[in-house]
């Protein structure tokens, strides 16, 4: 009778003895880390006490939305933080292709360069944009090419990563074929590589632009221009039915740019 | 219990029967019946089967049975209730008393053998309990003896993607016997399988459910097999029972009938 | 010429293909479009060379970076002030993120709450977390919680869009298996639904985790708290080796985050 083996239960567990005694440190470090967050993070509760009429004030303040301040404050800056974006976009796709291709081991065949390469795209993307602008305001004074060099410079590091890995997964024959027949290393590029990245370049570039036109209309509040300036400039003076308004274009362009990319990618890709 | 409840003849009119259903009517879009007005008894044992050609309302028949398509008309009586007025908690209470094995399987791919069997109690388990996999021993211990008894002991910690049809399709009786049913329904269980393992299946179908006494309903493409197996032969065509008796008194004219020429032959 | 483009030629490879006009034309209207920007943008290039200067003086000021005693005081604790920030943004924003992604799949929940929560989850996405931090700023006073909050709900937007699309992907076969067994909803969506979109749920959620610690330096810049704080400090007081520092530091510490929450993937798939 099978009546030994059935009364000896058989254990079931979901999970390895290593796996759980892994995710057991996973899920322990995780609660200290968050405790130990709670714990020590300066909340005063006098200001959380206010929120909630804070809260009400401020959107009472912003109603009505000032309409009228469109024309005189924010149409010009809106059309500087459009051109910023698109011209930081343009400037970062042209210096991330350059490390790109350096960072591409398929094509710069030096570990050295590299190396550089991969810490030009880490470095540029771990320091945001804004950060980015409080330097150029720095160097340049304040105003849009501050903001225009923030964009580019932040964005070289999400674009070449996403263009170097492309990159190094274009096909080996057809530039195997322009070797062989002695090309020159430009036109390896122009006609080897290109053709094969240039579905996941464009793409790279439209996506990029989305999220810069986010991007760029807050650069503004360091000094880089566009429509961060003029919420900076509603803010210091508590014109919260200002602030209002530019909230509301920030929204409306920001809807549109996801509206006009969703529509260019389906197009191109 | 005793052998007259096990023949079919005497399955439409016996008392104890484990389903009825009366009148069951569908329309997917309105005007457009694809159940006409079906009554049907069974009793509380053996193998019906229901044959048509595809697109006949033998999925939906079945499905119907335990709401996952509601019908648009008529009663679904099981264990004293009808099912089809059934909402929420009390639908769900009536669905764990009914196995279902699914054509394509239906198993949850990355999670294990062991797992996909006990899901057969979910219906028992507070979700809580579910999400931290506590399931009672006594489950545990279920559900390895029936993972033996369907050949895949040694196959509890495997992930289910990584079996084959015809074990997946094993596994999904071991998770709907798992349920511990008063009737199984079986949606096409044998579709997605080559002929060799088709009949497999089909026996282990057969010798589960005379050994535990449970009553199936099986939507069968392969009249061969239907004659095989079952017990008794539902004939369905445009949404119609048009022959309904023990597989001995299947003929020819009826099969086409049913499938209104040679198709059933394939 | 043409006829021989699919074999190489000895000659250079260029001549073998006929030129490209839509792409010369697009080049051309993209360097119109660069010149035209510029000049709206007051970009020139006599700026850009008096900058040079600036930034020749500004680099050298930065350098060597401050590693002093009191100022290390300041990076810690500002640091570890992101630090928290990030935790607790991370973890309430996939706690909140998972009941909203899931609200807004249409194939589990019912379309008016499902086209409700899209409504919702792009207003969310579309402010910047620095938009979010100035109203947080104001509803809750200056410090960390404005900064925790503004990154809660920016990684609720981004987070439960993933998982809206993610649960939107699954195959209902496996779940309606479950419904048929009379499982509760909630387990049907702990056993069916969960296994199903773990492992890309875990993929976002670690590079939110990244992606918080990079924004909890930009919270700072308007109040939220943070080594952000820190940084616009030493800017304000012109502290440019101060502010290497902090920089070098937000780059280590998002590289270390990157390595950890890649570590953290792994465990748990």
């Amino acid at each position: 009778m099978t009546a030994a083996a059935s009364a000896l239960p058989r254990r079931w567990h979901r999970f390895s003895l290593s796996e759980r005694i892994l995710r057991s440190c996973f899920y322990l470090l995780a609660a200290v880390a968050v405790i130990w967050s709670i714990k020590t993070i300066e909340i005063i509760p006098e200001f959380l006490q206010d929120a909630p009429a804070q809260t009400a004030d401020l959107f009472a303040r912003m109603w009505p939305i000032d309409w009228s301040w469109y024309k005189s404050g924010v149409h010009a800056a809106l059309i500087e933080t459009l051109h910023t974006a698109t011209l930081g976009t343009i400037l970062a796709v042209l210096l991330a292709s350059l490390v790109a291709l350096l960072a591409a081991r398929n094509v710069t065949r030096s570990v050295i360069l590299n190396t550089i390469a991969r810490f030009i795209l880490v470095a540029t993307r771990s320091v945001h944009a804004m950060v980015w602008a409080l330097f150029f305001v720095a160097v340049f004074g304040p105003g849009a090419l501050a903001g225009t060099l923030a964009i580019a410079v932040h964005s070289i590091g999400f674009t070449g990563k996403l263009l170097s890995e492309a990159i190094e997964e274009a096909k080996t024959g057809p530039i195997e074929a322009l070797t062989a027949a002695g090309a020159t290393k430009l036109s390896i590029l122009a006609k080897g590589y290109w053709p094969q990245v240039k579905p996941a370049f464009l793409g790279v570039a439209i996506f990029r632009w989305d999220i810069n036109i986010r991007e760029s209309a807050v650069l503004g509040l360091v000094g880089g221009g566009g429509l961060g300036m003029a919420l900076e400039a509603a803010l210091e003076n508590l014109y919260w039915d200002r602030v209002g308004l530019v909230l509301i274009i920030i929204f409306g362009i920001v809807i549109a740019a996801e509206i006009l990319t969703t529509w260019l990618r389906s197009r191109i890709i | 219990m005793d052998a007259s409840v096990r023949s079919a003849k005497s399955a439409n009119d016996s008392a104890g029967h484990a389903l009825e259903l009366r009148n069951l009517s569908k329309e997917y879009r309105a005007g457009i019946q694809v159940l006409k007005n079906i009554s049907l008894k069974f009793a509380g044992r053996g193998i019906a089967a229901i044959i048509g050609p595809s697109g006949t309302g033998k999925s939906t028949l079945i499905r119907c049975i335990n709401r996952l398509t509601d019908p648009t008309s008529g009663e679904i009586l099981f264990m004293g209730t009808d099912l089809a007025q059934l909402k929420g908690r009390r639908l769900r209470e009536a669905r764990r008393k009914i196995g279902m094995v699914f054509q394509e399987y239906n198993l949850v791919e990355r999670l294990s053998v062991i797992e996909n069997v006990l899901c057969g109690r979910l219906g028992y388990l507070p979700a809580w309990r579910a999400w931290l996999r506590r399931f009672p021993a006594k489950d545990i211990e279920r559900a390895f003896s029936l993972l033996d008894s369907v050949g895949l002991g040694d196959f509890a910690n495997e992930r289910a993607d990584r079996l084959s049809g015809g074990q997946r399709q094993r596994v999904g009786i071991a998770r709907a016997l798992m349920q511990d049913p008063n009737l199984v329904l079986a949606d096409e269980p044998t579709s997605s399988l080559d002929p060799k393992t088709s009949v497999e299946i089909m026996e282990l179908i057969a010798r589960q459910a005379a050994a535990q006494g449970i009553p199936v309903i099986v939507n069968i493409h392969n009249v061969e097999l239907a004659k095989r197996y079952a017990d008794r032969v539902i004939g369905m065509s445009k949404g119609e029972v048009v022959f309904d008796g023990p597989p001995k008194a299947l003929e020819h004219s009826h099969l086409l009938q049913i499938y209104g020429g040679e198709g059933w032959l394939e | 010429m043409a006829g021989v483009s699919d074999v190489p030629a000895p000659s250079p490879a260029r001549r073998a293909f006929p030129p490209n006009w839509p792409l010369r034309i697009g080049l051309v209207a993209l360097a119109l479009y660069v010149f035209y920007a510029s000049s709206i943008l007051n970009i020139t290039w006599a700026r850009f060379v008096e900058g040079f200067g600036h930034g020749g003086r500004f680099l050298s000021r930065m350098f060597p970076p401050n590693f002093a005693a009191d100022k290390l005081a300041l990076l810690y604790s500002g640091m570890f002030e992101s630090l928290q920030i990030a935790i607790l943004a991370t973890v309430f924003g996939i706690l909140f993120s998972v009941p909203l992604g899931l609200a807004a799949a249409r194939n589990l929940s019912f379309a008016p709450l499902a086209w409700f929560t899209r409504g919702l989850i792009a207003l969310l996405r579309s402010f910047h977390p620095v938009i979010l931090a100035i109203l947080f700023v104001k509803a809750v006073g200056f410090g960390a919680l404005a900064g925790v909050l503004a990154l809660i709900v920016a990684s609720m937007g981004f987070l439960s869009k993933l998982i809206a699309e993610a649960a939107e992907e699954i195959s209902m076969k496996q779940m309606e298996a479950i419904r048929a067994t009379g499982a509760p909803f909630l387990s049907v969506l702990v056993i069916a639904v969960a296994p199903q979109i773990m492992p890309r749920f875990i993929g976002f959620s670690a590079y939110q985790l990244d992606s918080n610690l990079r924004n909890s330096a930009l919270v700072g810049l308007v109040g939220g708290g943070g080594i952000g704080a820190t940084l616009f400090t030493a800017f304000q007081r012109f502290d440019y080796d101060f502010v290497l520092t902090i920089v070098l530091a937000i780059i280590f510490t998002v590289t270390v985050g990157e390595i950890l929450s890649g570590w953290m993937r792994r465990l748990f798939q």
